[in-house]
């Protein structure tokens, strides 16, 4: 027993040290003098954070996850390598979309696990799930877009209204798996509005406006995190999830500025995309 | 553990760390930050690996394995991307100094 609460402490312990990692070193990367040195900071607090949750308690399938971990680590290293200078922003638009992914994974197994968390955990984890599965689905659609893999923009009569009724359609499901005690069908259903969702508010977005869409992506999974993080009791994701949410949120903003453009302008006019045309 | 306002106060204050911490950064930092915090949300991998680690049956074991590769992706995908943007930022910032 008291072997599993000096463990328990060993691993909040580090979480806390990951968390200061996070924060000093987004503080770093935020002065062109010291950049360099907060990718450092920030990495080794995930690896402080990643070694350790290795000894959570009560786990089991460590084969699995190793496999998952390397599989998917080596394929990012890969890419992330060889990738060009120029194609950057669609790495980040894809990394931030796996992020995004992840914790709608996190969602779908606490959501079909059929664990009764109580009512908050059953919103902050469908929350988490829509925030995280739309970031997914829309930053692959931009990793797309600026790929090339999809030219043409789609825009058809009436999308903001068909966008409008999908969200308000997805919320109401999110509701009525918070409240009650939903199947796995209808979490499934839940789960693919969501992702069509952030399909369909990416599509129209022209390509010149992409960076400031991946920038809102990158804010919007930080705040699904730490609403997962909320749902699994990890202060580490709490804490770096929300940071993330609103700093992403306030480069967002700034992103936009710097382009003359408000936030609202660039989601829904679609302007980008005409102003790119006749440029180009 | 974690919950009701002490949660409220934790969410409450790591949102303002986030909006203070970039405060004022230059326009020329806008996209390696961005990297820079997309990486830092790549600490989805620890729950990824939690809810993997507690779950039963082959869908739970299916979605939580693709949940701990994609957030693998993150982490290391965040992180390379952001230290070759940052390392081109300091050679041509180097001879300044």
């Amino acid at each position: 027993m008291t072997d599993v609460i000096s463990v328990r402490g060993l691993i909040e312990a580090s979480y806390f040290l990951a968390a200061i990692l996070f924060i000093f070193g987004l503080k770093r990367m935020s002065s062109p003098t010291t950049a360099r040195t907060g990718i450092v900071w920030a990495g080794a607090g995930m690896v402080v954070a990643t070694l350790i949750t290795f000894l959570y308690p009560g786990m089991q399938n460590y084969g699995l996850m190793t496999v998952a971990i390397a599989l998917g680590g080596i394929l990012a290293w890969i890419s992330g390598k060889r990738v060009a200078m120029t194609d950057m922003p669609q790495m980040i638009a894809l990394y931030n979309g796996m992020g995004g992914g992840a914790a709608a994974a996190i969602a779908a197994v606490e959501l079909f696990g059929g664990e009764d968390h109580g009512m908050t955990f059953g919103v902050l984890a469908v929350l988490g799930g829509l925030i995280g599965a739309v970031s997914f689905s829309g930053s692959l659609i931009a990793f797309a877009k600026l790929q090339g893999l999809m030219k043409s923009t789609v825009r058809f009569k009436g999308q903001q209204v068909f966008n409008l009724l999908l969200l308000v359609g997805t919320l109401a499901v999110a509701g009525y798996i918070a409240v009650a005690h939903a199947g796995i069908s209808i979490v499934t259903v839940f789960f693919v509005l969501a992702l069509i969702l952030g399909i369909t508010m990416t599509l129209p977005i022209g390509g010149a406006d992409m960076p400031v869409v991946i920038s809102l992506y990158n804010a919007l999974t930080g705040l699904a995190v730490a609403f997962e993080g909320f749902v699994l009791q990890n202060a580490a994701m709490i804490i770096a999830g929300t940071v993330v949410g609103a700093a992403g949120s306030l480069l967002t903003q700034l992103m936009a500025k710097a382009m003359n453009r408000s936030l609202a302008n660039v989601l829904f006019s679609g302007f980008g995309d005409t102003a790119a045309a006749a440029a180009g | 553990m974690i919950d009701g306002f002490i949660a409220l106060y934790i969410f409450m204050l790591a949102a303002f760390v986030g909006h203070e911490v970039i405060g004022r950064v230059p326009v020329i930092l806008h996209t390696p930050l961005m990297s820079g915090s997309n990486f830092v949300h790549g600490i989805v991998l620890v729950g990824a690996m939690v809810a993997l680690g507690r779950a039963d049956t082959t869908l739970e074991l299916s979605i939580g394995f693709i949940g701990v590769a994609l957030a693998a992706g993150n982490a290391v995908g965040g992180y390379v991307v952001t230290e070759r943007m940052l390392e081109m930022f300091k050679s041509s910032k180097g001879d300044k100094k």
